[in-house]
C-alpha cells in the first residue's frame, strides 16, 4: 500500500467540462485513475466526452457513483466553495488543483477543516496534485516519469518535484507515493502531516522533502523527523537567493522583511534533523542515495 | 499589492477611524491649494513612496528626510519642493531610492504618546492576528527582539470575527482608561473590518497616537493586500501605483509572466516558481547572480517566451541567459519550437544556454541544434548552470 490514494481510489472531478479539468482529466484516465463521475452545476445528468457521467453536486457524485477523492479544477473565485461542498460531501480526500485563491478564503476553509465532524483530508491549493505511480493519478503531473516504488516525495512546488522524480526514475528508485502539498502560505496538509504519513506507510522506506522559503511548515516537519523519522529523509528548499520582502512566484514563498522563513533557517533544521541536505537542486537524489541504498 | 501612506488613511476613515485631516498632492499647484487648506499651523510633510524608513531617509541631491515636521507655510511649501520630484533612498528602497512622485500635507498633532497596532494574517496558524504595544513610533521587529513582553498578540477567529472582549482586552493591556477603551475600541474594530473586507494581508498604524487631550489617531498607516482578491476590489485596484513597480514586472504581468527583478547579470527563464527559484540557486552555487525570477508557468506559449526574451533582454545587466524547462504536460518539442521562434524573433546579444528535460527531450534538442540559433543545449540541471556561468565570466 502507499499513503491516501491507491487504484482502488474513486474520484469526482470538480469542474470536469471545463478547458483545464477536461485536458487532465484525460491524462488522468489514460494513466489508469477511475473517474467515476465529474461535477459541473447545471450540467448533471449528461455525459462527459462520452465516458464519465457528470453530477450537479458533489454529494450526488459521493451516492450515486461512490467517489471517495476529489480533485478541483474550477478558477479560483470559486476554488473555495467548491472545496467546502467538497468536505459537506464527506470525501476523504480533497486535492485543490486552483492557484490563486484568496488566503481569506483558505483560512475559512482551514477553521472548517479543524472542526471536529470533518472528515476530509485536503490536498492544496495550488498544487501539482499526488500520484500513486502504476496506481492513481490525480493531479497535472506528468506521469511516465514516475515509477513504482519505495520513495516518498513531499513538495511544495510542482516542476521542482518532477525534477527530483526524474532524479529518482533515472537512477532506477521507484516512489511509493508522490504528494504535492502546494505553494500557498495556508494550505490543507502541511509538510509535516504529509511526513508522518509517509513515516507510518510500511511501504515507504526512505522520504523526500522539497521545501520553499517562506513560513516554517519546514521547521515543524524537521522537529517531527527528528523525534519520531527513523526512515532515511533528504531534503533540498528552493529559494536560497531569493531577496528579502519579495514573493517569488508562488503566494507562500516569501522571506519576510524581517528576514523570517530563509532558505538557510529551514537547511540547518535539516541539518539538525538528521535530514541529508542537496544544497543543489540537481542533486536531490543523489542526496537520499547517500544515506539510502534502496 | 502596496498601497500609499495617504490612500491607506483615506481607506481607513471610511472605516470610522480618525486621521489628521491632509491632502496629496502631485504638483508645486496642488501643494498650495493643500496648504491653504492647512492654514498656517504645524504641517506634516510626507514622500509617498512604497517603502519605509522615510523620516530618516536622504534624497539623493543630500536633502535629508522624506518626512519633516514644520511651524510654518513657507517652511512647508519649501520642504515640498525639495522633495517632489526628487529620488528619496531608504533602509528599504535599495540605493537606487525611488522618485517622490506624491505628496501628502496633513496638518500637525501634539503626540503625547505613540503605540503601534496592526493586523496581519498569520499563515501558521491560518488566522488574523492583532498585534499592539505601548512601544509605537518605532520599529516594532526591534520590540519583538528586545522586549518581547510589551508586544500584545490577539488572535481573531475568521469564523467567529473580532469580539467587544477582543477590543477590551487589547486596549486594557496598552493601558488605556475610561472613555478611551471605547475609542480605541471603534478604531479597532474599523481596522478589522477594512482588513477582513478588503482582503488585507496586513493592515498597520505605527504609530497610533493620543494627543495632549486623549484622542487616539492614526499618525502613519500602511496596507498591503491579497493579490489574489484583488478581482473582488476594483476600488483597491485603482489605487495601483505604476510608478512603484519595476517597468519590466508591469510588462511581464501583461503576459501572464511572473517576472521578478533581481539585481545579478544572469537571466533566466524557468517553467514552475520552485523550480525557477532553484534555478537562481544553482546559478548562485556556481558562483554567478540570477538577474530575475522569470515563471513562464505551465503551458508557455511561443508569444510568452518571446515576451520573456525581450523582457530579460530589456535589462541592460544581463549578459547570459539560462532557459531551463521541465516538460510535463507541456512538451519538450513544442517549447523548442516556441524558443527557437522567439530567439528568432527578437535581437539575441548575449549567450544562451538551454536546459530541456522531460517529456520528447530529444525531439526537443533536435529541433535546438537544427535551429540555427546560437545556443548552448545542456543535458543537465548543473550543467547549464555551469555553461552560463562561465560564458558570462570570461567572455569570448
Amino acid at each position: 500500500m502507499s499513503i491516501l490514494v491507491n487504484k482502488d481510489t474513486r474520484l469526482v472531478v470538480q469542474g470536469i467540462t471545463g478547458k483545464t479539468g477536461t485536458f487532465h482529466t484525460q491524462q488522468c484516465i489514460e494513466y489508469g485513475t477511475r473517474v467515476v463521475a465529474g461535477v459541473t452545476p447545471g450540467k448533471g445528468g449528461q455525459m462527459w466526452e462520452e465516458k464519465v457521467p457528470v453530477c450537479n453536486t458533489v454529494s450526488g457524485a459521493v451516492k450515486e457513483h461512490g467517489a471517495n477523492a476529489s480533485v478541483i479544477y474550477v478558477p479560483p473565485a470559486f476554488a473555495a466553495d467548491s472545496i467546502l461542498e467538497a468536505i459537506e460531501a464527506e470525501i476523504p480526500l480533497v486535492i485543490c488543483i486552483t492557484e490563486g485563491v484568496p488566503v481569506r478564503d483558505m483560512a475559512e476553509v482551514r477553521r472548517r477543516l479543524e472542526f471536529k465532524d470533518t472528515k476530509t483530508r485536503l490536498i492544496g491549493p495550488n498544487c501539482p496534485g499526488i500520484i500513486t505511480p502504476g496506481e492513481c493519478k490525480i493531479g497535472i503531473m506528468p506521469g511516465y516519469i514516475h515509477k513504482p516504488g519505495r520513495v516518498g516525495v513531499i513538495s511544495r512546488s510542482g516542476t521542482l518535484t518532477y525534477e527530483a522524480v526524474w532524479q529518482l526514475t533515472q537512477s532506477g528508485h521507484g516512489q511509493s507515493t508522490c504528494i504535492g502539498i502546494g505553494g500557498d502560505p495556508i494550505n490543507g496538509t502541511s509538510q509535516l502531516d504529509a511526513i508522518r504519513m509517509l513515516n507510518e506507510d510500511p511501504d515507504t522506506d526512505a522520504i523526500i522533502m522539497i521545501g520553499e522559503i517562506g513560513g516554517s511548515a519546514e521547521e515543524e516537519a524537521c522537529t517531527y523527523i527528528k523525534e519520531n523519522v527513523k526512515k532515511p529523509v533528504a531534503g533540498f528548499i528552493a529559494g536560497a537567493s531569493a531577496p528579502k520582502g519579495r514573493t517569488m512566484g508562488h503566494a507562500g514563498a516569501i522571506v519576510s522583511a524581517s528576514g523570517a522563513g530563509t532558505a538557510e533557517a529551514k537547511f540547518a533544521a535539516m541539518e539538525d534533523a538528521g535530514v541529508s541536505i542537496a544544497r543543489n537542486p540537481s542533486e536531490i537524489a543523489d542526496a537520499l542515495l547517500r544515506i539510502y541504498k534502496g | 499589492m502596496n498601497i500609499h501612506e495617504y490612500q491607506a488613511k483615506h481607506l481607513l476613515q471610511e472605516y470610522g477611524v480618525p486621521v489628521p485631516r491632509g491632502y496629496a498632492a502631485t504638483n508645486p499647484l496642488e501643494v498650495e491649494t493643500a496648504l491653504s487648506n492647512l492654514g498656517d499651523d504645524m504641517i506634516v510633510v510626507k514622500a509617498q513612496i512604497h517603502a519605509g524608513g522615510r523620516g530618516k531617509g536622504t534624497f539623493t541631491d543630500g536633502y535629508k528626510g522624506g518626512v519633516k515636521v514644520v511651524k510654518t507655510l513657507e517652511a512647508a511649501k519649501e520642504a515640498a519642493n525639495h522633495m517632489l520630484g526628487n529620488t528619496l533612498v531608504t533602509a528599504q528602497t535599495g540605493p537606487e531610492g525611488r522618485k517622490v512622485q506624491t505628496l501628502y500635507l496633513t496638518e500637525g498633532c501634539d503626540i503625547e504618546h505613540e503605540y503601534y497596532l496592526a493586523i496581519v494574517l498569520d499563515r501558521e496558524t491560518a488566522q488574523s492576528v492583532i498585534i499592539a504595544s505601548t512601544e509605537g513610533g518605532m520599529d516594532i521587529e526591534e520590540v519583538a527582539d528586545k522586549t518581547p513582553e510589551k508586544l500584545i498578540r490577539v488572535p481573531v477567529s475568521p469564523t467567529m470575527g473580532l469580539r467587544s472582549h477582543q477590543c477590551r482586552q487589547v486596549a486594557f493591556a496598552l493601558g488605556f482608561k475610561g472613555e478611551q477603551v471605547k475609542q480605541f475600541g471603534r478604531i479597532l474594530t474599523g481596522v478589522y473590518k477594512m482588513f477582513w473586507e478588503k482582503n488585507a494581508m496586513l493592515v498597520e498604524i505605527n504609530p497610533l497616537v493620543t494627543d495632549k487631550n486623549g484622542n487616539l489617531s492614526a499618525l502613519d498607516a500602511k496596507v498591503s493586500f491579497d493579490g489574489n482578491a484583488i478581482f473582488q476590489h476594483p476600488d483597491i485596484e485603482k489605487l495601483r501605483d505604476l510608478n512603484e513597480e519595476d517597468p519590466k514586472e508591469i510588462e511581464a504581468s501583461k503576459h501572464d509572466l511572473a517576472y521578478i527583478a533581481l539585481d545579478g547579470n544572469i537571466a533566466c527563464m524557468v517553467n514552475g516558481a520552485g523550480l525557477a527559484m532553484a534555478t537562481m540557486d544553482i546559478i548562485q552555487s556556481f558562483g554567478g547572480s540570477p538577474a530575475n525570477f522569470l515563471d513562464v508557468g505551465g503551458g508557455a506559449s511561443e508569444e510568452q517566451v518571446t515576451a520573456a526574451f525581450k523582457i530579460i533582454l530589456s535589462d541592460p545587466n544581463v549578459k547570459g541567459i539560462l532557459v531551463n524547462i521541465f516538460g510535463g504536460i507541456m512538451k519538450c518539442d513544442v517549447i523548442a519550437n516556441g524558443i527557437v521562434a522567439a530567439a528568432k524573433n527578437v535581437d539575441m546579444t548575449v549567450p544562451l544556454v538551454v536546459r530541456l528535460e522531460g517529456t520528447n527531450v530529444e525531439a526537443g534538442k533536435k529541433i535546438l541544434r537544427e535551429s540555427g540559433v546560437a545556443l548552448t543545449p545542456a543535458d543537465s540541471l548543473a550543467q547549464a548552470a555551469e555553461i552560463i556561468v562561465e560564458q558570462v565570466q570570461s567572455p569570448g
